[in-house]
């Protein structure tokens, strides 16, 4: 029988996170995403040429809401983003962090931008891997902190965000001068995803450096939503609309971990099973779900559900 | 949508005389205009006024690919002037075009496979434009047939109803969308269609709101390419928008600007 095959017109932008000496930059390795000329795995089809990353996530404060499942992979370092950030690759093997400006949301510590940045600056000066940052996820406070933690990491080549509606000029305009790139968030929409995307182009900001987030659901809580747009996405991109070539990012950890599926206690509902696997099985299930729909970057935060999706990805990047 | 920049041809009075002073500038800034206001290719054709219709093919194409590797569609009804402008294409090149008689599939269909060209080939043979799309519709599968057993890419060959100006066989008109239609059942995967666009519209009135308002009832058909004026931006306007709402881009505020920087 013959193989169905696809002829795809175009591919996903490929996208460099990092830079070394010789860019200019302070950081030892480099991320490189994107490029696949194919859907997800479909190495018989096409070209897959990088494999999907996974970021760890970092916080610049204990986390408020995490439960001690998730706490307990960390335990001493949760609230010192320096150590937190060493012991992430010393212990836990991560090649690129996710650092979350989370103090200085209105609603924890309300930290100013400059204490932001210089936490940035410490975090670049005692790990060398490639860096995300991403502000408090409140679009008017970012406005203020990301322009000063873009210029603490300037030249760096940083992954910065989140862009949204609300704010993309003035984030787009700080990683234009930083020579970042950005993560470009829109409401599990895809039509104001491709405008997000053009807006910002239209800023002077070149569309090979923005990644899209098309806003995460855990498994259970709205997943397949963003799954479809996903899909769509990653078609529109191989037929190639430049404006939809992006790679993509999901925040897996963020919201697999707000689900009640991965929190809940055995006493509480003794019948879903040991809180110490469930947790980080959500984790890995909403994770390798989001692989499957054309994600370039994972953001996660335990240890084991990244051990877990790490050897998925090896898996799935097999060509036989 | 496959465009087809129709400018650089000797029946335009500016063409004609660039031509015949060797004059590159008109020419390449035709060429470089259409590309920046869409065209995924060029047609290339020397007129009929041309007096040496061979050096003036080879002046032309040398000339645009001076400026330009887009795909050339050489425009002659000749043969040794086609090969010639084959020849020397710098990009992909489209044959423009064969008729659907037998002897001329024989010599151009090879032509198309020696120099992995694609080909436009034309709803009509010996005994003229057919009156309706059934008729229409058999010679394209005469074509069909005939390509396949060149071994011709199905996504090379370009079906062309043959549109005529609506002022003179107003019925033609809706003849040949339904001739797009057709086409796409002739086989899996089935040939382009193409359209010729601005014939439909000779010495009409109001020769942009024709043009515009039939492409997109022919985008509406299946139509995959067409040889129109890129210049006319509320033309690519049109298309655009019928092709968006034809669900082949996806739709944002900016998608006229968006399908633009594509």
């Amino acid at each position: 029988m013959e193989k169905a095959t696809e002829k795809w017109a175009s591919k996903v932008n490929e996208l460099i996170i990092g830079a070394t000496q010789k860019e200019g930059g302070t950081r030892n390795s480099l991320i490189k995403v994107g490029g696949a000329t194919t859907l997800p795995f479909l190495h018989f089809e096409g070209v897959i040429p990088n494999p999907p990353v996974i970021a760890m996530e970092v916080w610049d404060m204990e986390p408020p809401d995490w439960p001690a499942v998730l706490k307990e992979p960390f335990g001493e370092v949760l609230g010192d983003p320096v150590e937190w950030a060493k012991k992430c690759i010393n212990e836990y093997g991560a090649n690129f962090l996710c650092l979350r400006l989370a103090s200085t949301h209105p609603d924890t510590k309300n930290n100013s931008p400059e204490e932001a940045a210089a936490t940035v600056k410490k975090v670049l000066e005692v790990v060398s891997v490639p860096l995300m940052i991403i502000g408090c996820n409140q679009a008017e406070k970012d406005t203020e902190v990301i322009p000063a933690v873009s210029e603490a990491a300037r030249g760096d080549n940083c992954l910065v965000g989140i862009a949204v509606e609300a704010n993309y000029k003035t984030i787009t305009a700080a990683c234009q001068s930083d020579g970042h790139s950005i993560i470009a968030e829109s409401p599990i929409d895809i039509n104001l995803a491709k405008q997000l995307n053009i807006l910002i182009s239209d800023m002077g900001f070149s569309p090979e450096k923005i990644i899209m987030h098309p806003a995460t659901g855990a498994l259970g809580y709205g997943l397949e939503y963003t799954y479809s747009i996903m899909e769509r996405s990653r078609l529109a991109a191989l037929q190639g609309d430049k404006m939809m070539s992006m790679p993509m990012v999901n925040f897996v950890g963020q919201e697999a971990w707000r689900a009640k599926e991965a929190k809940a206690s055995e006493q509480e509902i003794p019948e879903w099973g040991p809180i110490a696997s469930r947790g980080p099985l959500w984790e890995v299930t909403t994770a390798v779900s989001y692989l499957q729909a054309g994600a370039d970057i994972l953001v996660m935060c335990h240890p084991k559900a990244i051990d877990s999706v790490k050897k998925v990805i090896e898996e799935l990047m097999k060509k036989e | 949508m496959f465009v087809i920049g129709e400018r650089i041809n000797g029946m335009f009075n500016d063409v004609a005389k660039a031509i015949k002073q060797g004059d590159k500038a008109t020419i390449q800034g035709l060429a470089r205009k259409q590309m920046e206001a869409g065209a995924d290719a060029l047609d290339v054709n020397v007129g009929p006024a041309a007096e040496e219709p061979l050096r003036a093919m080879e002046w032309l194409v040398n000339t645009i690919g001076e400026v330009t590797d887009a795909p050339l569609a050489i425009d002659t009804t000749k043969f040794e002037v086609m090969e010639t402008g084959l020849k020397l294409c710098k990009g992909k090149a489209i044959i423009n075009s064969t008729s659907g008689d037998k002897e001329k599939l024989d010599r151009f269909l090879p032509l198309a496979k020696k120099y992995n060209a694609s080909i436009i080939a034309l709803t009509m043979n010996k005994s003229g434009i057919p009156q309706d799309a059934q008729s229409r519709a058999e010679i394209a599968a005469q074509i069909v047939t005939c390509a396949q057993e060149q071994g011709i890419d199905m996504n090379d060959l370009y079906i062309d109803g043959v549109i005529l100006p609506v002022n003179v066989a107003q019925d033609h008109s809706r003849e040949v969308l339904e001739t797009i239609r057709q086409c796409k059942l002739l086989c899996d995967p089935p040939p382009k269609t193409i359209l010729g666009l601005s014939n439909v519209s000779q010495k009409a009135l109001n020769r942009p709101l024709v043009n515009r308002t039939y492409l997109a009832m022919a985008i509406a058909c299946g139509l995959d390419a067409a040889i129109l004026d890129p210049l006319d931006k509320d033309l690519m306007n049109s298309m655009i928008t019928a092709e968006l709402l034809m669900g082949k881009q996806i739709y944002c505020g900016n998608y006229l600007e968006a399908y633009r920087k594509k």
